[in-house]
């Protein structure tokens, strides 16, 4: 399955499409795209660029946590830095 | 110190004003994002991982006062309390929002500071000897050049859209602590046979995927023809180096496959035809820009201490502190500090909003208001009086500042990696920390004496791993982290580059191979040789055996 990320255009924050069609911060609530699907929704992602700058597709799991190849980089992503804690979403769970 | 006159200042102003308008575009859904992106990297702000990032400009390092507090001040009102010193001297924020960018950078430049030319393809900022105007080992103070460099590439028309991005390095020392043989154009000024000074002129070093040490194209540059002689650098480059592939686009592949004797005779081609055209500053624009650098007013002292020496007699680890982090000054009686940002386990580089300010207090109060960033992401205060330095030290561990490690095994420059960077493949923080807790104890540091560990997390070399006495460079394997181990390198006046130790080792194992290296360097030294001096004498096969041992 795949999920679309960007970054928040006004401070850079990394967000996720949401099944709602809005941005979330947890990717745990993201909108979840067949592999045919995805690249279509990615284009409508971007054409919203007044909302967020770089949009591409991630791996997720059936379960909603980042898979694949880019685990580690989707989890730093999704969490924060590994070596401040207390910074990124991590820090507010 | 240089200060702004009213161009500078106007430059700066005009372009915040400027950049504050595209931001306000942008936001508006005026200009798309690849229309903006290069303007914004115009003005040093990134998009990372997490956020954007912003990239202040030190030019070649050297801050006052007044500037580290702001930079302090910044850290904690537009950012997340803390900024980043990087291998180019300057510093960088990992967390500030667009929307606030244009008024942060309107703060910095009320303070003479900006983020121009800290990205993109142009002339950026030009680096040098961090105890520049302090240490007795130079010919004379490379900061006059280093702003003549500066005034002369920014907003260079010519030179703004290069085929890649160039990095100027400069030193007046016969130790070079500025990397100079590893940078797209390296200078070091020194004095020849017949009494005069100039430029040794290297080109083509360089780090990255295609790592080389830079070739002398010019043994002795009369240092009048400084500028002139740049610019034909610079336009030889414009016009042959590849705009084609990105990857061979910077002046190292130029200068190495065309030959750096093909490469000189193109340069002094050049040069012939231009250097009387009045690119070279008149006499007195360089007495005017001298000036600026004047030395401070040092007080006449005694060469040394009575009141160092108790201080050390009663306090070991003081005595520890200054045997590691100063070094000596020029005008008797005073002391060069530096301040490792290399705590033990912490991360390389970093320092916090009340640090900085804790900083700016010391350097005003005990460094004549002068403050240095080193390539090395350390900071130095140029001219800390003998008397003073116990007093320095004690405000310096008060705010944390006080690790007792400079040029060893726990100092060690490490890029953002994973954990910040959109182009790496693995994380690099986390291997310097751990390196740094397996060598905790000072006592031991100090035994080994200079070894010079260096970490990047991808192939672009931020964390300079080539120029490592050893290297590691993350890689990523399948989704995993790997570090392939690289031995011999060097960035300083002895300049090499590390090869490859053998296969990549795990996360888990990378540390540990440190300590097999470092044990067979503690096995086989002789004398005071350093780590780099034994492999070099020994080769790499017994550090190799001792990596690769029935693992």
């Amino acid at each position: 399955m795949k999920a679309i990320t960007a970054n928040r255009l006004e401070d850079g924050v990394v967000v996720y499409l949401g099944a709602d069609d809005g941005w979330t911060s947890d990717l745990a609530k993201a909108a979840r795209f067949e592999d045919e699907d995805a690249k279509a929704a990615l284009a409508g992602a971007e054409a919203r660029a007044g909302e967020i700058a770089g949009a591409y597709l991630i791996e997720v799991s059936d379960a909603g946590a980042p898979a694949g190849r880019e685990t580690l980089r989707e989890t730093i992503r999704k969490d924060g830095p590994t070596v401040r804690l207390d910074l990124g979403y991590q820090a507010e769970a | 110190m240089y200060r702004y006159d009213e161009f500078d200042a106007t430059m700066v102003a005009e372009r915040v004003a400027q950049f504050r308008g595209q931001v306000a575009r942008r936001l508006s859904g005026d200009l798309t994002e690849d229309q903006f992106k290069p303007l914004r990297l115009m003005n040093g702000l990134y998009l990372q991982l997490h956020a954007y990032m912003l990239r202040v400009a030190v030019p070649y390092g050297a801050m006052s006062s007044k500037q580290m507090r702001r930079l302090g001040e910044v850290a904690r009102k537009y950012d997340r309390g803390y900024g980043h010193f990087t291998t180019r001297q300057n510093i960088q924020y990992n967390w500030p929002a667009l929307v606030d960018v244009p008024d942060l950078l309107d703060e910095l430049a009320d303070v003479e500071m900006h983020a121009i030319q800290t990205s993109g393809n142009c002339i950026r900022n030009v680096t040098s000897d961090q105890y520049a105007g302090a240490t007795a080992e130079e010919i004379e103070d490379p900061r006059p050049y280093c702003e003549m460099i500066r005034q002369w590439s920014t907003f260079h028309p010519e030179f703004s859209f290069l085929p890649r991005k160039f990095k100027i390095a400069v030193t007046a020392a016969p130790h070079d602590r500025a990397a100079v043989k590893v940078h797209d154009i390296g200078l070091i000024l020194y004095k020849n046979d017949e009494g005069e000074t100039g430029f040794e002129v290297i080109v083509g070093g360089g780090l990255g995927r295609t790592p080389y040490v830079g070739h002398t194209i010019r043994k002795f540059l009369p240092k009048e023809y400084l500028l002139s002689y740049l610019e034909a650098i610079l336009r030889v480059y414009n016009l042959e180096g590849r705009r084609d592939n990105m990857y061979k686009a910077r002046i190292k592949i130029l200068v190495n496959s065309e030959g750096a004797d093909k490469f000189a005779e193109a340069v002094e081609a050049e040069w012939a035809q231009i250097k009387d055209n009045g690119i070279d500053l008149p006499r007195e624009e360089i007495a005017r820009i001298n000036d600026y650098f004047a030395p401070p007013a040092f007080e006449t002292l005694s060469a040394e201490s009575a009141a160092l020496e108790e201080k050390k007699a009663a306090d070991k680890d003081f005595a520890r502190w200054v045997r590691a982090n100063t070094v000596a000054h020029k005008i008797p009686g005073y002391a060069i500090a530096n301040i490792s940002l290399k705590p033990i386990g912490g991360i390389p580089g970093d320092i916090s909003d009340v640090q900085m300010e804790a900083v700016a207090d010391i350097a005003e109060k005990y460094s004549l208001d002068e403050i240095r960033a080193t390539h090395e992401q350390n900071l130095v205060l140029p001219h800390v009086k003998k008397d003073d330095l116990y007093a320095v030290y004690k405000a310096l561990k008060e705010a944390d500042l006080a690790t007792a490690n400079i040029g060893m095994v726990s100092d060690i420059i490490a890029c953002p990696g994973l954990d910040y960077c959109s182009l790496a493949n693995a994380r690099s923080i986390p291997i310097a920390q751990r390196i740094s807790e397996r060598f905790a104890d000072l006592g031991q540091q100090e035994e080994l004496g200079e070894i010079k560990i260096k970490i990047s997390g991808c192939i672009n070399a931020c964390g300079h791993h080539h120029v490592g006495h050893i290297g590691i460079l993350g890689v990523d394997k399948k989704g995993e982290e790997f570090y392939q181990v690289t031995l011999g390198g060097s960035g300083a006046e002895d300049a090499s580059l590390g090869e490859i130790a053998g296969r990549g080792l795990s996360s888990d194992q990378v540390v540990d191979a440190v300590e097999k290296l470092v044990g067979v360097y503690r096995q086989h030294r002789q004398d005071n040789e350093r780590f780099l001096d034994t492999y070099r004498r020994l080769g790499a096969d017994p550090f190799k055996e001792a990596l690769y041992e029935a693992a």
